[in-house]
């Protein structure tokens, strides 16, 4: 009896081919596209480069050889006020324009090098009266600041051997006693020869740096410029995340409505009234961005009771992304829907394209942990969007304005896709 | 100017792929017909009325409701369809899934409330009308499903074998419901493969086999074509008929198996007596004597050659 049911399933399976086809591409498909995400951000070709903003306040030679040898490290991408884009370039760059950059999200961190940095950056000991480096953070990535401040460490090493030797001897000489001026002329000649060492090759060799503190070779003060003003800081990213990958998979099932019409008859029976099938399709898509839109708002406002989300302060910039989302993955159901002749093809398809976006597009893990060609490709995915006009409102508090570019992105992707949907329903109009 | 006909089918032909549903299907009817179109399944009785609710384009031919095109809104309005699914949301209630159906043809307000009350006094669901459908009885939902489909007054009903599955005492409520909307003046297309139905609710009646329409007629004109005037007398003796009385039955034109005898006859009131004095001539008890005129079974037997339910 019991095989008896099993073979009945098992014939069903085999009759919908592709459901059976996808049932085995799925699980294929999706574990191709993780080997692929974190292979490609473990080899050494494509590692994820961290995005500096660098300040040289000291402008002095040392300063210089610092900035200079931080541009030759792998793991950065150095921009100052040589590398800036033309659009960035004015107001001219200082502190207070770099850390603009970090709290818009152009860049996760900035780097400023104090005044007097070149005279006494480098010291063994206590860190306490010298000047010390400004890491401006944005904590929406967390790794960032400690990956770097452990580069600072190991760039301040190899760029300036010289300058650590002689903090070293000056070390040497305040506690064993002093130096007689043969030794000092020996260890001039040493410091001068290592300078040369040092040159261009000095810095980076790609690896990374365990992190130091502020306690290290060369000081470092991070401040977190986002996050410090957050009652939870890492809630609205998840948040963003989730909700954006929930609401997929919840448009994607409701779409299926569709197919239990066609199935029952009663799609025949609405289209031979006064209903055409694109009202039909707009009726649904309206329903299912209502559902969306009320499904986020539940989410938010239990993240704000129970998380800190500060929904209260946000609801303008809140409620302009969850319609755009909310548009967008509803169109992305009705188009998996249409395109699905089965349950279980509905199903299976959903599954591949909602999970693959999602890991793509920052759902599942955030997108800085990929690499940039990863990270580029993560942008035809509705979640990269809508996180980040999510993470905008809650995160980087900017004003409505800023969001154009990820409403006009989830709304021309709504249109887009309920097009598409509109065409593959083709098939259920007259035959 | 005389009101156009409820509807006009003209030379319909219409594939799917190498199978052909209808090969010239003409048909019209009258104001306050009722046409029904019988034929075994696979006939093309669903493609006739889904081609004119819109649903199939024809290859060729024309379909004219009211003097116009299928699609046009119009049409729309005057049409009514009853699908042979129930085509119902199954979690919704009966008033719900009759205010659904009334919206989608247009209808708002007080109109609205007005005809959901009136089709649930009509399917007599008044008292079921806030229980979910998926808990109705099949008879329930059938008629329901009637209901949704002519909830917003059409002038023409299609109805796709519209009592398929249903009990014989659920049966008979939905002819009465058949017979009111007829009193109201309603032309109806009726698609059966129900020999029983289209004698008692049709007026005339298409055999559609194969896509073609093979005959068209009232129950009397097809019979008296196909059959002519003969009808059908069963003699049962009570002892098998001795060779003597079958040569006599044999000339006559009857048939004999063991202890039955057919014969056709054209004037029982002459005929009947001089066969049963055939058979008290030959010592020949009779226990039972039936005359049956031609049914429509017999009149699709004759032009298909099949029965009908093949």
């Amino acid at each position: 009896m019991i095989f008896a049911v099993a073979r009945t399933h098992f014939a069903k399976l085999k009759r919908d081919r592709a459901a059976f086809v996808l049932a085995f591409v799925v699980p294929v498909v999706f574990f191709s596209v993780f080997a692929s995400i974190f292979r490609g951000s473990s080899s050494r070709a494509t590692t994820r480069q961290i995005s500096v903003v660098v300040v040289d306040e000291d402008r002095s030679a040392n300063s210089a050889r610092f900035v200079e040898a931080l541009k030759r490290e792998k793991g950065l991408k150095v921009v100052d006020a040589k590398t800036l884009p033309d659009r960035k370039k004015a107001p001219a760059l200082d502190a207070t324009a770099a850390e603009s950059m970090v709290r818009r999200g152009d860049v996760p961190l900035a780097l400023i090098v104090p005044k007097g940095f070149g005279a006494t950056s480098l010291q063994f000991g206590p860190s306490t009266g010298r000047p010390a480096l400004k890491l401006l953070a944005d904590s929406a990535d967390p790794i960032a600041p400690q990956v770097v401040n452990g580069l600072l460490q190991k760039v301040a090493m190899t760029s300036m051997p010289d300058v650590v030797a002689r903090a070293g001897i000056a070390e040497f000489d305040r506690w064993g006693g002093g130096l007689t001026p043969e030794q000092r002329a020996r260890i001039e000649e040493g410091i001068g020869k290592l300078r040369e060492q040092s040159g261009p090759s000095g810095g980076g060799n790609g690896s990374d740096g365990e992190g130091g503190t502020g306690g290290g070779l060369v000081s470092v003060g991070v401040r977190d410029v986002l996050g410090e003003e957050k009652a939870n800081p890492t809630v609205a990213v998840f948040a963003a995340g989730l909700g954006v990958m929930f609401l997929l998979f919840s448009a994607a099932g409701a779409g299926g409505a569709l197919i239990e019409e066609v199935e029952s008859g009663t799609l025949d029976r609405i289209l031979s009234t006064r209903v055409t099938m694109t009202q039909l399709l707009l009726g649904k898509l309206f329903y299912l961005s209502t559902v969306a839109v009320a499904q986020l708002t539940v989410m938010f406002l239990w993240g704000e009771l129970f998380f800190g989300l500060e929904l209260h302060r946000h609801v303008p910039g809140f409620l302009v992304m969850a319609v755009v989302t909310a548009l967008s993955a509803s169109a992305f159901g009705l188009v998996l829907a249409a395109l699905s002749r089965t349950r279980m093809q509905l199903v299976a398809l959903s599954n591949l394209l909602i999970l693959v976006m999602s890991a793509l597009g920052g759902s599942m893990f955030p997108r800085y942990l990929l690499s940039e060609s990863v990270q580029k490709i993560g942008l035809v995915t509705l979640n990269a969007w809508a996180i980040d006009g999510f993470m905008k409102v809650f995160w980087r508090d900017e004003p409505l304005v800023a969001l154009l570019p990820q409403v006009a992105f989830l709304v021309a992707a709504a249109v887009v896709l309920f097009s598409l949907a509109r065409r593959l329903a083709r098939r259920w109009e007259a035959a | 100017m005389a009101e156009a006909l409820p509807l006009e089918i003209t030379e319909l032909h219409k594939s799917f792929g190498d199978r052909r549903a209808l090969d010239g299907v003409s048909l019209t009817f009258a104001a306050g017909e009722i046409l029904g179109l019988l034929g075994p399944n696979g006939a093309g009785k669903t493609t006739v009325v889904r081609s004119v609710v819109g649903r199939v384009r024809p290859d060729s031919g024309t379909v004219r409701v009211f003097g116009r095109p299928p699609d046009d809104p119009r049409s729309k309005a005057a049409v009514g369809y009853v699908t042979q699914e129930i085509a119902l949301y199954p979690l919704l209630s009966p008033a719900e899934n009759l205010e659904a159906f009334g919206r989608f043809q247009g209808l708002r307000g007080q109109p609205l409330e007005k005809a959901v009350g009136q089709s649930l006094q009509w399917t007599g669901l008044a008292e079921r009308a806030k229980e979910r459908t998926e808990r109705l009885s099949g008879g329930m939902k059938r008629r329901l499903n009637i209901a949704a489909g002519t909830i917003h007054g059409p002038r023409l009903l299609l109805l796709d074998e519209p009592t398929v599955g249903v009990d014989p005492q659920s049966r008979e409520r939905i002819y009465q419901m058949i017979e009111e909307l007829r009193r109201g003046g309603v032309s109806l297309l009726y698609t059966t493969h129900y020999m029983e139905e289209a004698e008692r609710l049709c007026d005339r009646i298409a055999i559609i086999d194969h896509g073609r329409i093979i005959a068209l007629g009232t129950k009397e004109d097809l019979v008296r074509s196909t059959l002519g005037a003969k009808q059908t007398l069963t003699i049962e003796t009570e002892s098998p008929v001795p060779p003597s009385l079958r040569e006599v039955v044999e000339r006559r034109g009857g048939t004999v198996s063991d202890s039955t005898v057919h014969f056709s006859v054209t004037e029982p009131a002459r005929e009947i007596p001089e066969l049963l004095a055939a058979f008290r001539n030959d010592g020949v008890r009779i226990r039972d004597l039936a005359l049956k005129t031609a049914t429509l079974e017999a009149v699709f037997l004759q032009l298909t050659g099949r029965e009908l339910r093949e």
